[in-house]
C-alpha cells in the first residue's frame, strides 16, 4: 500500500466561467459572409495541440453564421429539431447580437459531417467559391476540424442547446459577425467605427445620411481583423432574448410539410419498406425461422434472418408488416429467460440489504449521519420504487437507407447525426465519410434518438437487399426495444431534532446517477448527510429519458422530504422553507409556486395540493399540484409551476417546454411501467402503455423569475422531476395515502 | 382498384383493398403529411377526414373510401394559399412541439369545428380525446380550438422585433 496519496487539488474558484473563443471567417459564393466560433471553456490555451488533448467534460461549441448576398441571415444549427424549439431560441440570440431583421432569420442544421465546422464547411455546403487563406485566424484551419473531430460535436439533449451553443456560440458569432461589418462599413464610408449603428440588418451612419444592407459589406467584412473578443450584450441591452419570438419551425408543423425521418427519401427513387421484429429478449438470437407463409403473401420481395432480428422487405410497409406478423420464430436461451419484474426488485432489495447504513458508492458524504441519526429525537423511513419506462414518442423509430457502391445514404431524425453516421457505416460495412446523413425533423426524442440501433439496422438491410428501405419499426417494436430509464429502489432514513428540523439525511439507490447531481440535496441546509449508490444489473438497455436521474431522484427526495415535513408535524412548504434558509433562488422559485397556487388556502373535500421542487440542468423549478380523489382514481386538475433558468431567452419557448415536462412526468406517475416476464418486456401499444390525453390533462399556469441572467438554465427536461412528487404528496394530503411506489394508477385499480 | 377523392381531386389505386388509408396515401399518393403512429387507432396521428368525418387511417382499409372522399392535412388549408382558421390558431398559440401528431389534432379539431362550432370544454375533450401529444401540448390544443372558434381571443406571440 503506498502512504503518499496524491493531495486532491481545491476545486476551482466558482463564479465567471472562463472560455476562449476562436473565431474564423470567410467570404462564400456569392459574397456571403461566414464565421465561425469554437468555444472551449476551461483555461485558456495557447495551443491547438492543447486544444486537441482536453480533457473529458470540457464541452466544445461550435456555431456558425452566413449572411447572403439577399441579406438573409442563416444560423447554421448543431443541434436537431424534436420540439423543444431550442434552434429557434438559438437563433434568436444570434440575431439579437448581430442586429439582425428577425424577419429575415433563418435556421438551418449543420450538415452531419466531422468536417462541417471546418474551413471545409464553407465549401462543402456555403462556399464553392471559398477563399480562405490569410483572412483566416492561423490556428483556424486545423482548430476546427480537430475540435469537431474530437467532440464527436453534435449531440441535442442535456438540456443544454441554448445555455451552452445559444449562450457560448451563437451569442460570439453574432457579435463578431457585427463588428467585422461595421468596420468594413467605416472603411468604406470613412467615418469612425463608432458612429455607426446597427438595426434589423442595416448599417448605418446618422451624420452622412448612409445607410446600407449587412450584405452590402459582407464581402468586405471577411477582409476585415478578426475580433479576437466581441463584445456582447448585457441584459438591459437585450431586443430579442427575452421575448417570446414565434418559434421558426411552427408553420411547416400546421400544413402537412414538416419533413420527419419517417418522410425521408431519395428523389427520384422507387422506395422498399422494411419490417423487422428484434429477439424479445436482451442477448437473445433467433434460432429457427418459418417464414412459408410470409413467403406467398403479396409484395413481399425478402425475408431476412438477421440473427438478432427478422426482417421483411415488401412493396409497402403494410404488406411487410403483415408479412413479418404470419412469421414463426424461435429464439437461442439466455441467462434472463426466467427473470421477471419481482425478481429483479428482489434483486435490487438484496443489494440495497447489503449495502445498509454506511455501504456501496459513496456520492455524498458531510457530517456524522449515523451518530446523529442515532441521537435523533424522532426517525423517518421510506422506502420508494419506480419502474423501467419507455420513451414513446410519437413518431416510432425509423430510417431509410441506400447502400450502394460503396457509398451510403440515410435518413432519419436523430439526435446524435455524427454517431448515427457511425452506426450507419457499421451497418453498410463502409467508412463514415461514405455515409451522408439527410437531417430531418424529429417527431419527438426525449432521449430515445441518442442510441442510433435503428440506423445499423435500417443500414444492415439495406445493404443485404440492395434497395432503398425504409424501415419503420411497429409502435409495438418501439415499445418492446427501448432504450429503458432505469428501474430504481432508493431507501432512506432522516433524523429530526426535538424541533423538527431535519438533521440527518441517509440515502441508498441502485440507479448509477446520470447526471451525478441527481440523487444529492446540497442546496437544503441538512447537516449531516450520506448518499451512496448499490450496483446491481439491469436485464434491459438503459438509456437518457427525459430529465434521465431526476426523474427518478425528484420522485424518491422529494417524496421523502414531505414524509419528513409530516414527521415533524409541519407544513411540507413552511418545512423546505426552513431547509432553503441558505438557497435565495431556491427560496424563491418555492415561494413563487406556492403563491401562485394559493396554498394553504381552502380546497373541497377529497382534493389536495402537493409541492416539490427540483434543480436539474441548472434550472430550479418548483410545481404545486392539485388533485381530486373524489371519483376513485386520482385525476390532477391543475399544476402551478414556478421556474428559474437563470434568464428565459424565450419566455414563451420555456412556458410550453415546462407545460410538456409537466405532462410527460404526469404521465408517467400515474400510468406507466415497463414489466418482465420471462425475460422479456411485457407491454406493446399505447393500450397497455398508456399515454395522458386531453380529457385527463390538467390546466397548467407556469410563472418565471428571471433569477441570474448571466448563468443559464436548461428547458428541456427540468420541468418533469417534480411533477410526480407533487402528485404523490398532494394524493397524499388528500387522502392520507402515501404512494411510494409508480405509477400510481396500480394503486387504485 | 379502388376510386374515390383525395383533396378534391379524383384518385384510382389498384392496390389490395385490405391495405390501411393510412399507407395508401402516404406511399402510393406520396402525401407524407399523415403520420404513423400505433397502427391500432389508439393515437390519432393518422387522422383523416372521410366525407367529412374524422376516422383513423392507419385502421380503416382503402375498400372503405371507395367512392368516396378523403380530406388529408394538406388539404384543409383555402385554395387562396391563406390558412384555415385552425392552422393559423396553431401558430398564433404556438401549438407544435415535435410536432408529429399536429397533422391529427388539426384534423380531429378542423372535423369538430364544423359539427359544432362553439365547443364546450366537455366537448372538446371528448373530441380530442383520441389524439395523443407526447410533448403533452393539450392546453395549448384546448386554447387554439376556442381560438379558431373565436370563444377566445388569441394570445398572439411576437413575431417581429
Amino acid at each position: 500500500m503506498n502512504d503518499t496519496v496524491e493531495v486532491e487539488k481545491p476545486a476551482k474558484k466558482k463564479g465567471k466561467w472562463t472560455r476562449r473563443a476562436f473565431i474564423g471567417a470567410g467570404v462564400a459564393a456569392g459574397g456571403a459572409l461566414v464565421v465561425g466560433v469554437a468555444v472551449r471553456p476551461g483555461n485558456p490555451v495557447d495551443s491547438l495541440k492543447d486544444i486537441v488533448a482536453g480533457g473529458q467534460g470540457e464541452e466544445l461549441i461550435n456555431s456558425w453564421v452566413k449572411i447572403g448576398a439577399d441579406n438573409v441571415i442563416t444560423a447554421i444549427v448543431p443541434h436537431c429539431e424534436m420540439g423543444q424549439g431550442a434552434n429557434s431560441t438559438i437563433a434568436q440570440m444570434l440575431a439579437d447580437e448581430m442586429d439582425a431583421d428577425w424577419e429575415k432569420v433563418r435556421v438551418m442544421d449543420a450538415p452531419a459531417d466531422g468536417n462541417y465546422v471546418s474551413k471545409d464547411a464553407l465549401r462543402v455546403f456555403a462556399a464553392p467559391g471559398f477563399k480562405g487563406g490569410e483572412t483566416m485566424e492561423p490556428t483556424y484551419d486545423g482548430l476546427f476540424t480537430q475540435i469537431s473531430k474530437l467532440a464527436g460535436g453534435y449531440v441535442t439533449g442535456g438540456s443544454s442547446s441554448v445555455r451552452s451553443t445559444g449562450q457560448n456560440g451563437m451569442r460570439i458569432a453574432g457579435a463578431a459577425a457585427k463588428e467585422m461589418l461595421v468596420a468594413a462599413a467605416a472603411a468604406e464610408w470613412s467615418v469612425p467605427a463608432a458612429e455607426i449603428t446597427t438595426d434589423k440588418s442595416m448599417l448605418a451612419h446618422a451624420k452622412s445620411g448612409k445607410s446600407e444592407p449587412f450584405a452590402k459589406f459582407a464581402a468586405a467584412a471577411a477582409t476585415q481583423e478578426l475580433p479576437r473578443a466581441p463584445k456582447l450584450k448585457t441584459s438591459k441591452e437585450y431586443k430579442l432574448m427575452g421575448r417570446p419570438m414565434q418559434r421558426t419551425d411552427i408553420p411547416a408543423k400546421v400544413n402537412g410539410t414538416a419533413n420527419f425521418g419517417i418522410d425521408g427519401a431519395p428523389e427520384g427513387q422507387a422506395l422498399k419498406y422494411a419490417a423487422v421484429k428484434a429477439a424479445p429478449i436482451v442477448g437473445s438470437r433467433v434460432k429457427s425461422m418459418d417464414a412459408a407463409t410470409a413467403k406467398g403473401m403479396p409484395g413481399v420481395l425478402q425475408i431476412l434472418n438477421m440473427g438478432d432480428f427478422v426482417a421483411v422487405v415488401a412493396d409497402g410497409y403494410w404488406q411487410a408488416q403483415q408479412a413479418l406478423n404470419s412469421i414463426k420464430t424461435s429464439y437461442e436461451k439466455t441467462d434472463i429467460d426466467a427473470l421477471n419484474s419481482n425478481k429483479m426488485f428482489a434483486n435490487f432489495g438484496k443489494a440495497l440489504d447489503e449495502a445498509g447504513d454506511d455501504g456501496g458508492d459513496s456520492k455524498a458524504s458531510e457530517g456524522d449521519v449515523l451518530g446523529v441519526m442515532e441521537g435523533a429525537a424522532k426517525k423517518v423511513e421510506a422506502e420508494y420504487r419506480v419502474p423501467f419506462l419507455a420513451h414513446a414518442t410519437m413518431e416510432p423509430m425509423n430510417c431509410t437507407a441506400w447502400v450502394r457502391d460503396g457509398k451510403c445514404d440515410i435518413w432519419t431524425g436523430t439526435q446524435v447525426p455524427l454517431w448515427a453516421r457511425s452506426a450507419a457505416a457499421e451497418g453498410a460495412g463502409v467508412g463514415d465519410d461514405d455515409v451522408t446523413m439527410h437531417s430531418a425533423f424529429l417527431g419527438g426524442g426525449f432521449g430515445r434518438r441518442l442510441e442510433p440501433d435503428y440506423v445499423t439496422q435500417a443500414a444492415r438491410v439495406a445493404k443485404a437487399t440492395g434497395y432503398p428501405v425504409k424501415l419503420i419499426w411497429s409502435r409495438e417494436e418501439d415499445t418492446a426495444h427501448d432504450h429503458y430509464r432505469p428501474a430504481d429502489i432508493s431507501r432512506f432514513k432522516g433524523g429530526l431534532d426535538k424541533e423538527g428540523k431535519l438533521t440527518s439525511w441517509n440515502n441508498v439507490h441502485c440507479s448509477t446517477d446520470e447526471p451525478a447531481e441527481s440523487p444529492l440535496v446540497e442546496f437544503y441546509d441538512i447537516p449531516n448527510v450520506s448518499v451512496r449508490n448499490a450496483e446491481v444489473e439491469w436485464p434491459l438497455k438503459l438509456g437518457a429519458w427525459r430529465s434521465v436521474g431526476h426523474s427518478q431522484h425528484g420522485f424518491f427526495v422529494e417524496s421523502f422530504v414531505d414524509e419528513a415535513a409530516h414527521a415533524a408535524g409541519k407544513d411540507p412548504v413552511e418545512f423546505r422553507r426552513e431547509l432553503l434558509a441558505k438557497s435565495p433562488r431556491h427560496l424563491n422559485v418555492l415561494n413563487g409556486a406556492a403563491k401562485m397556487a394559493g396554498w394553504g388556502s381552502e380546497l373541497p373535500e377529497g382534493h389536495g395540493r402537493g409541492i416539490a421542487l427540483v434543480r436539474s440542468f441548472n434550472s430550479i423549478v418548483a410545481e404545486v399540484a392539485e388533485v381530486d380523489m373524489t371519483k376513485g382514481m386520482p385525476r390532477v386538475t391543475k399544476v402551478f409551476c414556478c421556474v428559474d433558468a437563470g434568464f428565459a431567452m424565450n419566455p414563451d419557448g420555456l412556458s410550453a417546454q415546462m407545460e410538456s415536462g409537466i405532462v410527460y412526468g404526469l404521465t408517467a406517475a400515474l400510468y406507466d411501467e415497463i414489466t418482465l416476464k420471462d425475460g422479456a418486456v411485457q407491454q406493446s401499444n399505447f393500450h397497455d402503455y398508456r399515454m395522458m390525453r386531453m380529457d385527463d390533462a390538467p390546466d397548467i399556469a407556469v410563472q418565471i423569475i428571471n433569477g441570474a441572467p448571466d448563468n443559464l438554465g436548461g428547458a428541456g427536461e427540468p420541468g418533469l422531476p417534480p411533477a410526480a412528487p407533487a402528485l404523490a404528496n398532494a394524493i397524499f394530503a388528500a387522502s392520507g395515502k402515501r404512494i411510494r411506489e409508480l405509477p400510481i394508477a396500480k394503486h387504485f385499480a | 382498384m379502388t376510386k374515390f377523392q383525395v383533396n378534391g381531386k379524383p384518385v384510382e389505386l389498384d392496390m389490395d383493398p385490405a391495405t390501411p388509408i393510412l399507407w395508401a396515401v402516404r406511399e402510393q399518393l406520396e402525401m407524407t403529411g399523415t403520420k404513423f403512429g400505433c397502427g391500432i387507432a389508439q393515437c390519432g396521428a393518422c387522422t383523416m377526414h372521410l366525407d367529412g368525418k374524422p376516422i383513423r387511417s392507419c385502421s380503416t382499409p382503402l375498400s372503405q373510401a371507395e367512392g368516396k372522399s378523403i380530406t388529408t392535412i394538406e388539404g384543409i388549408a383555402p385554395e387562396d394559399g391563406t390558412l384555415s382558421k385552425v392552422q393559423q390558431a396553431w401558430i398564433s398559440e404556438q401549438v407544435p412541439q415535435c410536432g408529429y401528431c399536429q397533422s391529427g389534432q388539426i384534423m380531429s379539431a378542423t372535423a369538430l369545428l364544423k359539427t359544432n362550432p362553439k365547443p364546450s370544454d366537455e366537448q372538446i375533450n371528448s373530441a380530442m380525446a383520441g389524439n395523443v401529444c407526447r410533448c403533452g401540448m393539450y392546453g395549448r390544443i384546448r386554447k387554439a380550438i376556442k381560438v379558431a372558434a373565436g370563444i377566445e381571443e388569441s394570445s398572439t406571440q411576437e413575431t417581429a422585433a
